[in-house]
């Protein structure tokens, strides 16, 4: 497997009690996914990005990458954070070329890269501009040319919509899922929105807070190019409901 | 508009009153402003103003660079080393309250006279504005700038350079601009100990000619350039914020 997520879990202390942001969590990643972790606030998801990504150290388990264990932060990957993290002294031309300025670059092939995926997300007309001048959309769309410019073989994606209105946040999932055809990257994406996650995800992992697990993986098998108002899609969207009403089954059982 | 407007009203008001306060005094002991800018226009003609001037200016401006960088540099040093700042901290807020003019009798005896104790007396003004202000803002930079520099696998040293001190930069340049107030503010107190040039020099000469007009025109050229400087740094700041697209602070 290209991703092997095994026996994880990660401990938090709060207030000197131990809290099980995940526990147990194992999970397989092939090449070219693109998959979808979905769940309710405080599941873990970020916890789980952030441990595959080797943002955070995990308390037990073990993640590989390509048979390597993960240490840490590797450039072969990037994350794009829910607030972006574009630097605003930087135009978005040198924003999108941060990560290649350590390559020992000429500077035309630079900018030619850099050329590239600000075309690619649209954004040619505004490469000398600031992000401040940009609108959240935009923004986004300038962290995701940043992320793609240094070619990683992952990315990984915390809610990147979250904060976009509903036509920009349809925009940017077809543009992200154009991108993910065109370019086959590994796409690990978190989002808390259900449909969201039917339209783009390859697989979807399903996750229940206290202690954070895996409740369950659905398989997408819809084309590319989906429609959202199909019954095929209602179906699995129902389904993923259904997972998660299982939760309050569980409630109810614990207190009777 | 309305505050050139004001300002005008104002100077003039001033003016007015002086003219009429001068009147009532032996101009030997307080003249008026006709005398104070006629004797400050001969200055300029026969060129001496315009020597002291450039002379303050040049140490002020040795000893205000000086201080900016090695304020930057161990700011950040010490605002990435937090824990080294917790032995130091202690130091620097006991070394800060002091006045530079008390330090003149060692700065005398350390660098002697001439144009060191001024430029010292400036460094010490301005230093301390501009390291505590760097180590803040340094302890400040947003995390999410932090784990850019990671993921995109800057090195320690370009984390700084490239991340850290362009994003304290807005924070650091209240700190410059605080620091040049000061700065300026000791200027003349360095100027009066064995210097032979500059404007701070030139208000122990008036009085020992015994010519308050020259006096009152070296202290307006202080209070003007002093001015100048802030509006310059002023306008330096809002450039930054603008460029950095922080609006919080300086829209007018
Ligand atoms: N640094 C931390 N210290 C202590 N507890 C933490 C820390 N980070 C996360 N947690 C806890 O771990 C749990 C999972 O957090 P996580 O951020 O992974 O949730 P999430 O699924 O991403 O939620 P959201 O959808 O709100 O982003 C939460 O209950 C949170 O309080
Ligand atoms: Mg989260």
């Amino acid at each position: 497997m290209y991703i092997e997520v095994k026996n994880v879990s990660k401990d938090f202390k709060q207030h000197g009690q131990i809290f099980k942001a995940l526990s147990d969590v194992s999970l397989d990643i092939s090449k070219g996914e693109f998959l979808c972790l979905l769940g309710p606030s405080g599941c873990g998801k970020t916890t789980l990005l952030n441990a595959i990504a080797g943002f955070d150290k995990i308390s037990s388990g073990s993640v590989k990458i390509d048979g390597q264990e993960v240490k840490g932060p590797s450039a072969r990957n990037t994350t794009l954070f829910q607030n972006y993290g574009l630097l605003p002294w930087r135009t978005v031309q040198s924003n999108v070329e941060l990560g290649l300025e350590s390559r020992k670059l000429a500077k035309i092939e630079m900018h030619e890269i850099s050329d590239k995926y600000i075309n690619l997300v649209g954004l040619d007309a505004f490469k000398k501009n600031y992000p401040h001048q940009l609108s959240g959309g935009m923004q986004q769309r300038v962290a995701i040319a940043r992320a793609l410019a240094v070619d990683p073989e992952i990315l990984f994606m915390d809610e990147p919509f979250g904060a976009l209105d509903v036509i920009t946040r349809a925009n940017m999932q077809d543009e992200i899922t154009r991108i993910w055809q065109e370019y086959k990257k590994t796409i690990i994406f978190v989002t808390h929105d259900i449909e969201e996650a039917v339209y783009l995800a390859d697989r979807i992992v399903i996750m229940a807070p206290n202690p954070g697990r895996i409740k369950a993986v659905i398989k997408v098998s819809l084309g590319r190019g989906r429609d959202r108002d199909v019954k095929e899609f209602f179906n699995i969207r129902d389904n993923i409901l259904d997972i998660f009403e299982m939760k309050n089954h569980d409630a109810i059982e614990y207190f009777l | 508009m309305k505050k050139t407007l004001s300002g005008a009203v104002g100077l003039i008001a001033l003016l007015t009153i002086w003219q009429l306060a001068a009147l009532k005094y032996n101009s030997v002991l307080f003249p008026g402003p006709y005398e104070v800018i006629k004797s400050w226009l001969d200055l300029f003609k026969d060129g001496s103003m315009t020597e002291h001037i450039k002379t303050s200016m040049l140490r002020f401006a040795i000893g205000y660079i000086v201080a900016a960088i090695s304020g930057i540099v161990l700011g950040m040093f010490f605002g990435w080393f937090k824990k080294l700042w917790n032995f130091f901290n202690p130091v620097i807020q006991v070394m800060r309250p002091i006045s530079p003019i008390a330090w003149i009798p060692f700065i005398v005896l350390w660098f002697g006279i001439g144009d060191i104790p001024a430029v010292v007396i400036i460094f010490l003004a301005s230093f301390y504005p501009v390291l505590l202000s760097t180590i803040a803002a340094v302890g400040r930079v947003d995390k999410i700038y932090l784990k850019v520099a990671q993921n995109f696998a800057l090195t320690r040293f370009e984390t700084l350079t490239k991340i850290v001190l362009p994003a304290s930069f807005p924070q650091i340049s209240t700190g410059l601009h605080q620091a040049i107030g000061t700065g300026w503010v000791f200027l003349v107190a360095g100027e009066m100990i064995g210097s032979q040039s500059g404007l701070g020099f030139l208000i122990i000469d008036s009085r020992n000619n015994l010519r308050p007009d020259w006096l009152l025109a070296a202290i307006l050229t202080i209070g003007i350039i002093g001015l100048l400087l802030d509006e310059l740094i002023k306008w330096i700041e809002k450039q930054i914020y603008i460029k950095w697209g922080a609006t919080e602070k300086h829209e007018g």
